[in-house]
């Protein structure tokens, strides 16, 4: 299956990238490239298989409920581009 | 032109969890900004999340609790959507699989505008689908300023539920009425405390309008940011009255996200999302299925108590109570519960709820006070009921000694009976003499009295009660004045 330019822009849009015409099209060529081998898997008959979500058949992996102490707020706003020792700051959302 | 409203709902409520759904981060209201984050709830780069096995429970309790078929074989897919308050850019949510589907509430819902504030309503019975119930992600919340946008991501990864209903509300009434029986219901089943103004119960409306019971359904709006149960009822009022102006001048609705002002009372498209719904939904690698085997059904069914609506029926049933009654009653398991204790300690149900509707509804409200902490035992209850009704202190005396409780004083009925000199006195003697002194010293409503104004006998008892500085036994005092002045 072919990718359009139009396709490329959309999910580009919806992750809030903006890209030049150069890597539109570079992209492009790279998700043709993986839908095409989706496109192949496509081909082989799988009627009797079961549809799998994991590599491994393991279910209930569960955590009891209970809380432990936090990260120090210094330690985790370290890792914000932006932030006022309280909050992590990004520029005003729109609504 | 008239239309008929179609409403459903999609309400999100934080469970009761200690920690939150991945990670042992507190879930704890209110704390300062950014205190309860880890690397996991943040969706740091290669951490793995834990799924907390009682949000799982609280979901099935639910969907057992209000009708639901469970999915004994279910599990979590990643939603995308690219916003601040959301640093995984995933939620980790359920798509095709969730843990409930296919439920109901049967709802008595009042006839007329649930805000008028009047009690007791003619209601109507009508079923409510419930289309599923599936757990979920909390995501941060954003605080506005001027230039910049600051995140607190505390309530990032609370554990939510999120139930979808059928569109099957006609009127801002008939929410109203089921909002309130799931709210209660969801506290009895004690899988959230649905407080709306903290946020931990939230309600999306979705919103159309069509000519008739038998037209397709309307392009619809969603109306976000409803924080109570009032505002939910003005802004369905809103929305309905803005889609017919529209229609009625001829235009179309658009498929807008709005979002409610509740103190100007009115609502405003948010940024279009037209692509919105593109979230790319795909199974969760990082969370193994969720089978919820019938052992494990069954032990969750067990752990239910008894439900608003059964105890509703039972307090009709086996107590007599009128329905109004019982539904104030079974509004909150704590009220409830408190409720039985004071019968099973011997008090007669309808005293026990007359004085819960009146002398405890004003105190709780007076002192702020929540039905799980009430200054009184449900044993102290009945030992009032049972002063007053057999005669001991009035009813009046009754009141006096549970305002002093909630008041804060710690002794029991019997000593604030004495301690306030509230014995009743039943002394015939002593209150005949009283009585004679009173015929005695009022000659005009005595010859009144005496002349047929049986209004007169009022008076009398009045000044009885007086002299006995309010402790005699009116009853008594009644019938020895009719026996004097016979």
């Amino acid at each position: 299956m072919k990718i359009t330019k139009e396709q490329v822009e959309h999910v580009a849009s919806l992750a809030k990238l903006s890209l030049s015409e150069e890597e539109i099209e570079r992209l492009r060529t790279q998700m043709g490239g993986m839908i095409a081998f989706a496109d192949e898997i496509n081909t082989l008959n799988v009627a009797s298989v079961r549809p799998t979500t994991h590599a491994i058949a393991q279910k209930n992996v569960f955590r009891e409920d209970g809380c432990a102490p936090s990260y120090d707020r210094a330690v985790m706003l370290e890792n914000a581009p932006m932030q006022d020792g309280e909050c992590v700051v990004v520029p005003r959302v729109v609504e | 032109m008239e239309f008929e409203t179609v409403i459903g709902l999609e309400v999100h409520a934080e469970l009761s969890t200690q920690s939150k759904i991945y990670c042992t981060c507190s879930t704890a209201f209110g704390a300062s900004e950014n205190t309860h984050i880890c690397p996991v709830c943040t969706g740091m780069p290669g951490v793995l999340p834990a799924l907390n096995k009682s949000v799982v429970e609280y979901c099935v309790k639910a969907g057992l609790a209000l009708n639901c078929k469970i999915n004994q074989y279910s599990r979590q897919d990643r939603k995308h959507y690219f916003y601040p308050d959301l640093p995984k850019a995933f939620q980790t949510s359920q798509y095709d699989l969730p843990l409930c589907y296919d439920g109901y509430l049967d709802i008595d819902v009042p006839e007329g505008d649930p805000l008028d504030g009047k009690a007791q309503k003619s209601t109507y019975r009508k079923r409510f689908g419930i289309t599923r119930i599936h757990i979920e992600e909390d995501a941060g919340k954003l605080l506005h300023g001027a230039g910049s946008t600051r995140i607190d991501y505390n309530r990032c990864g609370v554990p939510l539920i999120e139930i979808v209903t059928e569109p099957d509300f006609r009127t801002a009434g008939e929410v109203h009425a089921f909002l309130t029986m799931l709210r209660s219901i969801l506290i009895y089943a004690g899988v959230s405390n649905c407080r709306m103004e903290e946020g931990s119960m939230r309600c999306d409306v979705n919103l159309s309008l069509r000519p008739g019971p038998d037209a397709p359904f309307g392009t619809r709006t969603e109306t976000k940011n409803i924080a109570s149960m009032s505002a939910t009822v003005r802004a369905i009022e809103y929305e309905r009255k803005r889609q017919k102006k529209v229609l009625e001048k001829g235009g179309v609705i658009t498929q807008d996200t709005m979002r409610w002002d509740d103190e100007r009372g009115l609502n405003y498209a948010m940024r279009s999302k037209e692509d919105a719904h593109d979230y790319f939904y795909f199974p969760e690698p990082d969370i193994m299925p969720i089978e919820v085997d019938d052992e494990w059904l069954g032990r969750i069914k067990a752990s239910l108590p008894e439900l608003p609506n059964a105890r509703r029926e039972r307090y009709m049933a086996d107590y007599g109570l009128p329905a109004y009654d019982a539904g104030f009653l079974t509004g909150e398991r704590a009220l409830a519960e408190y409720f039985d204790d004071a019968v099973a300690a011997g008090a007669p149900p309808k005293s026990a709820s007359n004085w819960l509707m009146s002398d405890f509804a004003r105190l709780t409200n007076e002192h702020s006070l929540t039905w799980d902490a009430l200054p009184l035992s449900p044993e102290d209850l009945a030992k009032c009921i049972a002063l007053v009704e057999s005669g001991k202190i009035s009813r009046t005396s009754g009141s006096k000694i549970l305002d002093a409780v909630f008041s804060g004083d710690t002794r029991t009925p019997d000593e604030l009976v004495a301690a306030l000199g509230l014995a009743q006195v039943s002394d015939e003697g002593a209150i005949r003499a009283m009585c004679e002194e009173v015929v005695a010293n009022n000659p005009k409503p005595v010859a009144d009295f005496k002349a047929g104004k049986e209004k007169a006998l009022t008076s009398l008892v009045g000044q009885v009660m007086k002299a006995s500085k309010g402790k005699a036994n009116p009853a008594l005092v009644n019938k020895l004045l009719r026996e004097l002045l016979a």
